[in-house]
C-alpha cells in the first residue's frame, strides 16, 4: 500500500506539470496586453520597456520556467518564513530567512520577488490566501451538510426499498441533480430574503463573531449559500448511498448476520453499512474538487468574495498571473483528491490490492 | 410392467418423443430486441414523463416561432414590464394581456419570443455539444479498448484531462478566444461554435471509459474470434460486430451529456461569458433577470423552470433508457 502512494504521488508530478503547461499555453494565447490601463499619453517605448519589466519580453520556455520556480520554490520559502515568524504552532523555532537575500550592491536586506497580480500589484498568494478562508468555510461546512443529510436518505431508501419514501427520496435527488445552483440560488433569495425577509441575501464576510448575537448574524447568512451547495452534495452521494446498499443488502453474509440473531439496527447499521460506505467514501473524496468549481457560481450568487469570485474578477480583468495560480490550485486539488481517493480504496477495502 | 401403449414402429416412436418437445402453446412471433427495450422503457412512469417533455420542448423550440412569429428582439418601449398573464389572477390593475403572455421586459421585448428563441439556442448547444463529445470519446473508447498499443497512452491522456479542473478552464477559454472566432465568425456563430466546442472537448471522458471497458470485454468474445477467423479486417469488426454492442452505455452516457451541456451553456451565459447580450439563452435570460428579481420574480423563474425541467426531464429519460437497455433488468 506505501508502495502504491508513493508511486501515485510520483505520478502525480507529471500530471501536474502537464497541467500547468497546458494552463500556460493557453495564457499565452491571450490577446489581452497587461498595458492596456496604462494612460496613453506614456510613450510606447516606456510600455515596451514596462512590460520587459514584467518579464514579457522573454522566450516563452524562460517564462515557464520562472513561473515555475515561483510556485514551487519561492512561495513555500515565503510561507516557512511566515510560519516560523508568525504562527503560534511553529513560532518556537528560530526565524528563517529563506525568502530574503542581501543586495550584493548595497549591502541592504531585500525580500526575493514574488508573482505579482497585475490588477493590485501585490503577490498573488497572499491575496489567495486572504480569499481562501470564506471558501473553505462555505464549501466545506456545505459539503459536510450534504453528506450528513445524503448518507441517512440512503440508507433509509435502500433498506425501505419502493416505499413511498424512496420514491420520495429518488424525486428529491433527481431534483436536486436538475436544478443548476445559479437558478436554486436567485430562487431562495427570492424566497427568503425578498418575499419573508428572513435571511440576508448577501454574505458580508468582514462580519467578526464575537458573541452569540453575532454568531446568530454570521450562522443566518451562511445558511442560503451552503444549501445551496449542499444541495448538489446530498443529490448525488444519497443516489451513491442508496445504490451501495441495495447492492450489499442481498448478500449471502446479511443473511447469516440474522440467521445468528443479530438485532437488524446491527446488521443494517454496522454489517451492511460498513461495506456500503467503502464505495461511498471514495466518491465523497472525488466529489471535493467539483465542489470547489461549483462554489465559483454560488461564491457569485451570493458576492461570497472567496477564491472563485477572484478567479472570475482576474478573468475579466486579464490579470494572467493570479488566473494561472488560481487554475492550477484548482488542478493540484482535482489531482489531490482523486490520489486520496484511490488510497482510501484500498486502505477500507482488504480485497483491493494494487501491489 | 405397467401398462404401456406399445408403438408400432420405432418411426411412431420418435414422432411421439418429439411431440413432448412441441409447445402446447400457439407460436409466438420472434421478437426484436428493440420492442423488448420499448416495453421495458414504458414500465419506467418517470422516463416516459422525461421522453415525453424533451420531445414537447423540442417540437416547442422549432415550432414555436411559426406558431408565436413575434421577434424577440423587437423593442416596444411603450410596453414595457408587462407582468405574466397569471398575474390578472390575483392582481386585476396588473399590466397583462394575451399579447405578451409571458409579459415583457424591460425594453419592451416579448418574453414568450425570447424564452422559444432562447430555448433554441440552449437545445441546440446542448444536442451539437453533446454529439461531438459522443463522438470523441467513443472514438477513443474503441480504439484503446480494441487497439492493446494505444491503450496505455490514450487512457493516460483520458485520466489527464479528467484531472483538468473545467470549469476554471472553460471561463479562460472562453475569455480568450472569443475575440479572434467572433471576429471570423460573428459575434454569434463565433460564440456558438466557441461554446459547443468547449464542452464538447471536456466531456468525452466519461463515454470514453465506460466503452472502453465494455471493448475490453466484448473482444475475448467467441464472435469476435469467428469474425477474425474469417479474416473480417478491424475496421469491419469495429462497424459491424462492437458498435452496434456497445450502443446502450453510449445512449446512457448521452443523456447525461445532453443534460451537463445544457447545465453548463447556462452556467457560462449566467457568469456573463457566453453570448452576446442581445442574444437571449435561458441562462443569459436567467442572469439579466436577477438584477431586477425583487420586481418580477417571474423572469427568474420562467428560464430557471425551463433549464430544470429539461435537465429533470433527460435525467429521468437516462435512468429509464439504462434500466431499459441493461438485458440484466428487461423483463422482471
Amino acid at each position: 500500500m506505501l508502495t502504491f502512494t508513493i508511486r501515485r504521488l510520483l505520478l502525480s508530478i507529471p500530471t501536474l506539470l502537464f497541467i500547468s503547461l497546458v494552463i500556460f499555453l493557453l495564457l499565452q494565447l491571450a490577446p489581452g496586453d497587461p498595458m492596456a490601463q496604462v494612460p496613453l499619453t506614456v510613450p510606447p517605448e516606456v510600455k515596451q520597456k514596462m512590460r520587459e519589466a514584467l518579464g514579457l519580453g522573454q522566450p516563452i520556455y524562460v517564462q515557464y520556467y520562472k513561473w515555475l520556480i515561483q510556485f514551487f520554490w519561492v512561495e513555500p520559502q515565503v510561507f516557512i518564513d511566515w510560519a516560523t515568524r508568525d504562527t503560534l504552532l511553529l513560532g518556537w523555532l528560530p526565524d528563517t530567512h529563506l525568502s530574503t537575500f542581501v543586495d550584493p550592491d548595497t549591502g541592504a536586506v531585500r525580500p526575493v520577488q514574488r508573482a505579482i497580480s497585475w490588477q493590485t500589484r501585490s503577490p498573488i498568494m497572499d491575496i489567495v490566501i486572504q480569499r481562501m478562508p470564506q471558501t473553505l468555510w462555505v464549501v466545506g461546512l456545505s459539503y459536510i451538510v450534504g453528506i450528513l443529510i445524503a448518507i441517512p436518505i440512503g440508507i433509509y431508501s435502500a433498506y425501505r426499498h419502493y416505499s413511498l419514501f424512496d420514491q420520495a427520496g429518488t424525486f428529491v435527488t433527481m431534483v436536486g441533480f436538475s436544478i443548476p445552483p445559479f437558478f436554486t440560488g436567485p430562487l431562495l433569495i427570492v424566497i427568503f430574503s425578498v418575499s419573508l425577509g428572513w435571511l440576508p441575501s448577501i454574505y458580508d464576510t468582514t462580519h467578526v463573531v464575537t458573541d452569540w448575537a453575532s454568531f446568530k448574524v454570521q450562522f443566518m447568512q451562511m445558511i442560503m449559500p451552503v444549501m445551496v451547495l449542499a444541495l448538489q452534495t446530498t443529490a448525488q452521494i444519497s443516489r451513491y448511498m442508496r445504490g451501495a446498499m441495495l447492492d450489499n443488502l442481498n448478500q449471502d453474509y446479511v443473511r447469516t448476520a440474522r440467521a445468528k440473531g443479530l438485532k437488524e439496527t446491527t446488521v443494517v447499521l454496522v454489517h451492511v453499512l460498513r461495506n456500503s460506505m467503502i464505495p461511498v467514501v471514495t466518491v465523497i473524496a472525488l466529489g471535493m474538487p467539483a465542489i470547489f468549481g461549483g462554489a465559483i457560481i454560488t461564491e457569485n450568487v451570493f458576492k461570497v468574495n472567496g477564491i472563485g469570485q477572484l478567479l472570475l474578477t482576474a478573468l475579466f480583468a486579464n490579470d494572467l498571473p493570479m488566473v494561472m495560480t488560481l487554475t492550477f490550485i484548482f488542478a493540484i486539488l482535482i489531482v489531490l483528491f482523486n490520489l486520496i481517493a484511490d488510497v482510501l480504496y484500498g486502505l477500507l477495502d482488504p480485497r483491493i490490492r494494487y501491489d | 410392467m405397467t401398462e404401456q401403449a406399445i408403438p408400432s414402429s420405432p418411426i411412431e416412436a420418435e414422432l411421439e418423443l418429439y411431440g413432448a418437445l412441441v409447445d402446447k402453446e400457439p407460436q409466438k412471433p420472434p421478437r426484436s430486441q428493440w420492442i423488448d427495450v420499448w416495453q421495458q422503457f414504458r414500465k419506467h412512469k418517470g422516463a416516459v414523463f422525461g421522453g415525453g417533455f424533451l420531445l414537447f420542448i423540442t417540437l416547442a423550440v422549432v415550432f414555436g416561432p411559426f406558431l408565436w412569429d413575434v421577434d424577440p428582439k423587437a423593442l416596444d418601449i411603450r410596453n414595457k414590464n408587462w407582468r405574466p398573464i397569471y398575474q390578472l389572477l390575483f392582481d386585476s390593475e396588473a399590466k397583462a394581456g394575451w399579447a405578451h403572455p409571458f409579459g415583457t421586459d424591460q425594453l419592451g421585448r416579448d418574453i414568450m419570443a425570447q424564452m422559444i428563441a432562447g430555448g433554441q439556442v440552449s437545445m441546440a448547444v446542448g444536442w451539437l455539444a453533446m454529439g461531438l463529445a459522443l463522438v470523441i470519446g467513443s472514438a477513443i473508447g474503441v480504439l484503446s479498448g480494441f487497439f492493446t498499443k494505444l491503450d496505455f497512452w490514450l487512457m493516460r491522456f483520458t485520466d489527464l484531462v479528467l484531472s483538468l479542473p473545467i470549469l476554471p478552464l472553460t471561463l479562460l477559454a472562453v475569455t480568450l478566444f472569443r475575440q479572434p472566432l467572433n471576429a471570423r465568425f460573428g459575434p454569434e456563430g463565433g460564440m456558438f461554435i466557441l461554446i459547443v466546442g468547449i464542452i464538447g472537448l471536456t466531456s468525452w471522458m466519461q463515454t470514453a471509459r465506460i466503452v472502453r471497458g465494455d471493448i475490453l470485454a466484448l473482444k475475448e468474445r467467441e464472435f469476435i474470434l469467428a469474425a477474425r477467423s474469417i479474416g473480417t479486417r478491424s475496421g469491419k469488426i469495429i462497424r459491424r460486430h462492437l458498435l452496434p454492442n456497445v450502443i446502450s452505455p453510449i445512449m446512457v452516457s448521452a443523456t447525461l451529456g445532453l443534460a451537463t451541456a445544457i447545465i453548463t451553456e447556462s452556467a457560462l451565459s449566467f457568469l456573463g461569458v457566453g453570448f452576446p447580450s442581445d442574444f437571449p439563452t435561458w441562462g443569459k435570460l436567467l442572469s439579466d433577470a436577477v438584477s431586477r428579481m425583487q420586481e418580477f420574480p417571474e423572469r427568474v423563474l420562467l428560464p430557471g423552470i425551463a433549464i430544470s425541467l429539461t435537465v429533470l426531464s433527460v435525467n429521468y429519460l437516462g435512468d429509464g433508457l439504462r434500466d431499459a437497455l441493461d438485458p440484466r433488468l428487461r423483463g422482471r
